[in-house]
C-alpha cells in the first residue's frame, strides 16, 4: 500500500506541475488533449458506476445532453451563472434519472432489454434538442454566450490552466466517489442484485431503491461532466453530447479500460483520446475517416482478445504472482 | 387542422415504409433468435450494400436487377464474415462485450465509407412515376419496394417453414443444447442463419435505395429503429417484429406529417420505451 501509495502521490505532483513544464508552444496542445482526457474519464467513471452492477446503458449522452443543454440555456437566454445552473440541472437529470430507472427497476428490465431502452432514451433526448431548434439552434448546435473576458461567474477563462486544474479536480473527484462506493455496503448490494435479483431481494436487499440510487448518481454525475466539457469547448451540439454515437463512445472507452477496476475508465479514456489524436495527427485531413476507421477495427480486437479491459487484464497478470502470498494487500 | 388527404396519404406512406423496416427487422431478429447477439451494426451493412447497388447501378450502368442480387449476395457474404470473423470468437463472452464488439464494427463501417466514398449523399437515379390515386400522391418505388418486401418475407417464411435448414434453424432458436443432442450442428446453423441474415440485408439495402440516398451514417439514421422494432415486436419474435414495423413505421409517418419528422420519432421511441414497461415480452408476447 505505502509504494502505491508514492506512485500516486508522484504521479498526482507531476499531474499539478504539468502546466508550468516547458513545452515549446505545444502547452496548449497537451493541456488540451489532457482536459479532454479528465473531462471524458470522470464521464467512463459516471458510467462504470452503473455498468459494473450490470446496468449497461447505452443512452447516456441522454444525461450529457441534458446537462450541457440545460446550463448552455440558463446562461444564453437569461444569463444565470452556470455554477446555479449546475444545480438546476444535476435537479432535472436526477428528476429525469429516475423516470427512467423506476420504471426499469418496477418490471425488472435488465440486459439487452435494459440496453435498448436506455438507447431510445439518448436518441429520444438528441431528438428533442434537434426538433426545439428556435432555442436551441437543432444540429447546427449552439454556442455558449461568450462574457468577453475571464469570469467566474460564466465560467469562462482564457487560459487553458484553468480548466486543466478544474478538469483534475474533477477527475479526482470522480475516483474518490467511485472509490467511497467500493467500499461501501452498496456495492455488495448492488453486486448481489447484478447477480441475482430475486436472491438479493429475498436476503433483504431493497432492490429498486438500490437501483434508482445508482442510476441517479452515475446521471448527475455524467450530466456534470457534460457541463464541464460544454463550458470548456463553449458548443454544445446534439451529436456530441447526445444520442447513441456519445454513449457508445463512453462504453468503449470504459470497456477498453477496465469497467471493474479504480483506474480502468481512465485508462480507457486516455488510450481512445491519444490514439485518435495520434491517428488525426498522422493521416490529418487528407484521409478523411482512416483514422476513425484504425479506432473501430483496434476496439474490434480489443474486445476479441482482452475482454477485461486492457488496466483490468494488466492487473490481474500483475496480482497473480502476488495472490499466492496472503500479506499482499487486495487494493491497488 | 391538417387536411384528411394528408393524413391519409402519410398513413399509406407509413404502410409502404413498415414493408421495408420488416425486412430489416426480421434479419436482424432471425439472427438474435439463433445466436442470441444484437448485431448494432447490421443496418452498417445494409448501408454497405446500398453502396454496392449504387455502384453497379449507377457507376459501372448495370441493370437494377442485377444490382439487386449482387446486393443480396453481398449481403450473405458479409452477414458470414462478420459472424466468423467477429462473432464466434466472442460466443462465450459477456454479453456486454458481445455488443460492443458489434458496436466497434459499426464504427468501422461508418468511418470506412466515409474514408472511401466521402460523406456525399448518393442515389439511384431511377425515373419511377408518382402514381395519383384518389388524390394522394403515391411514390411507385415505394410501392415496389412494399411488395418486394412482402414477398421476401413470404419466401422466409416458407423457408423456415418448410426446408429442413429452416426447421433446424427454428429449432436452435428455441433450445440450442437440445438441437446439438439431437445431431444438427449449431456451428452450421449459425452460418446460414448469418447468411440468410445479411442475404435480407442485402434485400433491404436494394429496396431503399431507390427510395433513399445513401451516407455513411445511413445505418445511425435506421439503425436504432430497428433494434426498437425489433424488441418491440419480442426479440426473436417474427410475427411480432412484422406487425411492430407497421405501427412503429405508422407512428412515424403520421407524427411526421401532423408536427415534425423529429417529433415522429420521438414518439415513435418514447411509446417503444412505455411498451416496454407494459409488455416486456413483446407486443404479442405473453405476460411475463
Amino acid at each position: 500500500m505505502s509504494a502505491g501509495r508514492l506512485i500516486g502521490g508522484v504521479l498526482l505532483a507531476v499531474m499539478v506541475a504539468v502546466p508550468f513544464v516547458p513545452m515549446h508552444g505545444m502547452r496548449q496542445y497537451v493541456l488540451h488533449v489532457l482536459i479532454q482526457i479528465f473531462i471524458w474519464s470522470f464521464i467512463g467513471g459516471a458510467w462504470s458506476l452503473m455498468g459494473r452492477f450490470g446496468l449497461v446503458s447505452l443512452g447516456h449522452g441522454a444525461f450529457l445532453g441534458l446537462g450541457a443543454y440545460t446550463t448552455t440555456l440558463l446562461w444564453n437566454f437569461f444569463g444565470l451563472t452556470p455554477w446555479l445552473g449546475t444545480l438546476v440541472a444535476v435537479a432535472l437529470t436526477a428528476v429525469f434519472a429516475v423516470v427512467v430507472a423506476y420504471p426499469c427497476s418496477r418490471f425488472s428490465v435488465i440486459g439487452h432489454y435494459f440496453g435498448l431502452v436506455t438507447l431510445a432514451v439518448g436518441e429520444v433526448i438528441r431528438l428533442l434538442i434537434i426538433a426545439e431548434r428556435d432555442w436551441t439552434g437543432g444540429s447546427l448546435g449552439l454556442t455558449v454566450r461568450p462574457a468577453g473576458v475571464d469570469s467566474l461567474v460564466a465560467v469562462q477563462f482564457a487560459d487553458k490552466r484553468v480548466f486543466y486544474y478544474a478538469g483534475l479536480v474533477l477527475w479526482a473527484l470522480g475516483l474518490w466517489v467511485w472509490h467511497r462506493l467500493d467500499r461501501s455496503m452498496a456495492r455488495s448490494a448492488m453486486e448481489a442484485i447484478g447477480e441475482d435479483e430475486t436472491a438479493a431481494a429475498s436476503v433483504g436487499i431493497h432492490v429498486t431503491r438500490f437501483k434508482i440510487g445508482i442510476t441517479v448518481l452515475s446521471a448527475v454525475l455524467t450530466a456534470v461532466g457534460g457541463i464541464a466539457y460544454a463550458q470548456y469547448i463553449a458548443y454544445v451540439n446534439p451529436d456530441t453530447l447526445a444520442g447513441i454515437g456519445v454513449s457508445l463512445r463512453i462504453v468503449f472507452a470504459v470497456v477498453l479500460g477496465g469497467m471493474y477496476a479504480l483506474l480502468g475508465p481512465t485508462v480507457g479514456t486516455a488510450l481512445t483520446i491519444a490514439l485518435a489524436e495520434v491517428l488525426r495527427v498522422v493521416f490529418g485531413v487528407s484521409y478523411v475517416g482512416m483514422a476513425e476507421t484504425i479506432y473501430g477495427l483496434l476496439l474490434i480486437v480489443f474486445i476479441i482478445f482482452l475482454p477485461s479491459g486492457i488496466y483490468g487484464s494488466l492487473r490481474d497478470l500483475l496480482r497473480r504472482p502476488r495472490g499466492a502470498t496472503p500479506a499482499a494487500p487486495a487494493t491497488a | 387542422m391538417i387536411d384528411p388527404i394528408f393524413l391519409a396519404e402519410a398513413a399509406v406512406n407509413g404502410l409502404l415504409l413498415g414493408g421495408v423496416l420488416a425486412l430489416l427487422a426480421l434479419g436482424l431478429n432471425l439472427i438474435f433468435g439463433v445466436i442470441d447477439i444484437v448485431w448494432i451494426a447490421y443496418v452498417d451493412l445494409v448501408m454497405i450494400c446500398m453502396y454496392a447497388v449504387y455502384f453497379a447501378v449507377q457507376v459501372y450502368g448495370w441493370p437494377m436487377w442485377i444490382g439487386g442480387l449482387a446486393s443480396v449476395a453481398l449481403g450473405a457474404l458479409l452477414g458470414v464474415a462478420v459472424h466468423v470473423l467477429i462473432i464466434s470468437p466472442i460466443l462465450g463472452s459477456a454479453p456486454v462485450n458481445q455488443l460492443l464488439a458489434t458496436g466497434g464494427l459499426l464504427f468501422f463501417l461508418q468511418s470506412f465509407a466515409t474514408f472511401l466514398w466521402t460523406t456525399d449523399h448518393r442515389s439511384v437515379r431511377l425515373t419511377l412515376p408518382t402514381i395519383e390515386f384518389g388524390g394522394m400522391f403515391l411514390s411507385f418505388a415505394r410501392l415496389i419496394a412494399f411488395a418486394v418486401a412482402l414477398l421476401v418475407t413470404l419466401g422466409l417464411y416458407l423457408f423456415l417453414r418448410h426446408t429442413y435448414v429452416g426447421t433446424a434453424i427454428r429449432a436452435v432458436s428455441q433450445d440450442r443444447d437440445a438441437m446439438a443432442l439431437m445431431g444438427a450442428n449449431p456451428r452450421t446453423i449459425y452460418i446460414v442463419t448469418s447468411a440468410v441474415g445479411g442475404a435480407l440485408a442485402g434485400v433491404a439495402a436494394a429496396l431503399l435505395i431507390i427510395q433513399y440516398s445513401v451516407h455513411p451514417f445511413f445505418g445511425a439514421a435506421f439503425g436504432p429503429l430497428t433494434f426498437m422494432i425489433c424488441v418491440l415486436g419480442g426479440l426473436g419474435n417474427m410475427v411480432g417484429a412484422f406487425v411492430a414495423s407497421f405501427i412503429m413505421s405508422e407512428v412515424i409517418s403520421i407524427g411526421g406529417v401532423m408536427w415534425s419528422t423529429e417529433m415522429g420519432y420521438v414518439i415513435a421511441f418514447v411509446f417503444f420505451i412505455v411498451m416496454i414497461f407494459a409488455r416486456p415480452g413483446g407486443i404479442l408476447g405473453k405476460r411475463a
